[in-house]
């Protein structure tokens, strides 16, 4: 955890997805979760965000939106696709209107499972990309390439643990 | 006349959760017109009809919405077990009621919190929040899932409630309202929160007859109209059930249902942990769906509608879902119109939007 020293700033979009993850990506604001402690704040405006959370698997009419939030972001940055619908369609794969994960659309960091992800699934996915984002920093300031690390899932903190 | 300017607001908005596109026309800062653009989340659900088994459908159709996903999965099976002819036994409707109850104070209080965060009192959404973990625990405790339950199954419930967490459900309701006094207590007399709901937003009675406004936002322009009320699902007619109005029509009105709704909500768990009889909590299912139903249920948003129709196979021929939110999108457009530009987030916020419901 040494590598959270600075505070990672989140945007998080709703892409098609049916609200269950958004509003686990909300309570981890607030008192229960409370990530603020860590100096994580959710922000509206994309040029000041180094993490995005997009949940939902991403449709035709916001696929433009997805990209555009993206492209604004500084680098480093990370994505955390939240839900299993993020991941790769989930429920909704069979969909016509659904292009199947927002890794179809942008390149993703880390994976977090669950429909709906919990919000300590949702914490532990970002604390990851935190990770992430540090080696993508350090690659930034040796003047290297920005490396693209392999995505790893996050853990699953639902039933199978108990 | 001043210059009229375009402003867009959405799809990515601070304040809305979930994508919605608004043009929104003014002059000098006052809004002229709104025009709503949607299909953001449109995932395309009801056709899924075609390739999932109608015993399967029930986790989709949950999914339309993860805030209302109960009263979703409770509506379809209903619409099912009405073309099927299924009587559900009656200590599964009262599990259903308890629970779509139970969605709907955790809505409510989202909603609370949301608004709170819409006029910029930021200590008053997160104290809303935290007393809704209290209520999200519970419907852990009883179904295992937070948001998204899958307890609903064509035919009754999965799972059952024994007493003593009945007791403890309503105990612990019981010791919530104090807190959520103490915080609607904000919301109802607090003068800068005063300042910002009283008058905006007015929507006249006729207004919200002639636009087919449902729910909260039209019983707080003073109408009687309730799903709940026709006795169609669940046991509401033994619970002595009276739908709670307001006469304003104004953002305070709305604010004031939905929080009387939130009492109201707890008042009706208690008594149908009361009246709730012993028994089974479902019946076996057999054969597939021929014929067609629909029924019509109280979401916390308001009514929402639900057709099936089966032609003998084990996939429906066709189903279909209309949505509070859509119900109430021409309102909202109204409201908007002579708004300060300033208002426009809360005032997209009264109608409790739910995107993903609306374009499923």
């Amino acid at each position: 955890m040494s590598y959270v020293t600075k505070s990672p700033w989140v945007i998080h979009y709703d892409g098609s997805s049916c609200n269950g993850c958004d509003i686990e990506v909300l309570a981890c604001l607030t008192p229960m979760y409370d990530v603020e402690r860590f100096g994580i704040i959710n922000t509206g405006n994309p040029k000041h965000a180094d993490v995005f959370l997009v949940t939902g698997s991403v449709n035709e009419q916001n696929k433009a939106v997805v990209k555009q939030i993206y492209e604004q972001m500084p680098d480093p940055k990370v994505v955390v696709a939240v839900g299993i619908c993020a991941n790769n369609g989930g429920i909704f794969k069979e969909c016509y209107n659904i292009l199947g994960g927002v890794d179809t659309v942008i390149p993703v960091d880390v994976y977090v499972p669950g429909c709906a992800a919990r919000p300590e699934a949702i914490i532990d996915g970002v604390v990851k990309g935190l990770g992430v984002l540090q080696e993508k920093r350090n690659a930034m300031a040796s003047g290297t390439a920005a490396a693209i690390p392999e995505p790893e899932p996050a853990a699953n903190t639902e039933k199978e643990e108990a | 006349m001043g210059k009229r300017t375009i402003i867009p607001f959405g799809p990515q908005h601070p304040v809305l959760p979930e994508p919605i596109h608004l043009d929104l026309v003014i002059e000098d800062e006052t809004v002229v017109e709104a025009i709503p653009s949607i299909g953001f989340i449109h995932r395309g659900l009801e056709k899924l009809v075609e390739k999932k088994e109608y015993t399967e459908m029930v986790y989709v159709i949950e999914r339309i919405c993860g805030i209302c996903s109960f009263g979703h999965g409770w509506g379809y099976c209903a619409a099912v077990e009405g073309a099927m002819d299924v009587k559900v036994p009656e200590r599964a409707e009262y599990l259903r009621t308890i629970w779509h109850e139970m969605s709907r104070i955790h809505s409510h209080l989202l909603w609370l919190g949301l608004l709170a965060d819409g006029f910029g009192f930021e200590s008053l959404f997160m104290h809303c929040w935290r007393v809704r973990e209290t209520v999200l625990d519970l419907l852990e405790k009883t179904t295992g899932g937070r948001v998204i339950f899958s307890v609903c199954k064509v035919g009754g419930v999965r799972k059952d409630i024994d007493n003593e967490t009945m007791k403890e459900i309503v105990d612990t309701l019981n010791g919530l309202k104090k807190e959520i006094k103490e915080l609607t207590d904000v919301f109802l007399a607090d003068r800068s929160v005063k300042n910002r709901l009283c008058g905006v937003g007015v929507l006249s009675k006729e207004e919200a007859m002639e636009l087919g406004t449902v729910g909260p936002m039209a019983r707080a322009s003073g109408l009687r109209q309730d799903m709940r009320l026709t006795g169609d699902h669940g046991v509401y007619d033994q619970l002595d059930f009276e739908p709670v109005t307001a006469e304003e029509g104004d953002s305070y009105a709305r604010c004031k249902v939905r929080i009387g709704e939130v009492f109201q909500s707890i008042e009706l768990i208690e008594k149908a942990a009361v009246k709730i009889p012993d028994g089974p909590i479902s019946v076996e299912v057999k054969g597939n769906v021929e014929g067609e139903c629909v029924t019509r249920l109280e979401q916390p948003r308001g009514e929402a509608y639900y057709y099936a129709k089966g032609a003998g196979t084990k996939f429906l021929e066709r189903m279909r879902v209309r949505t509070p939110t859509n119900q109430n999108i021409p309102a909202l457009v109204k409201t908007l119109q002579g708004c300060d530009l300033a208002d426009v987030p809360m005032l997209v916020l009264t109608i409790d939007p739910c995107i993903s419901c609306t374009e499923r």
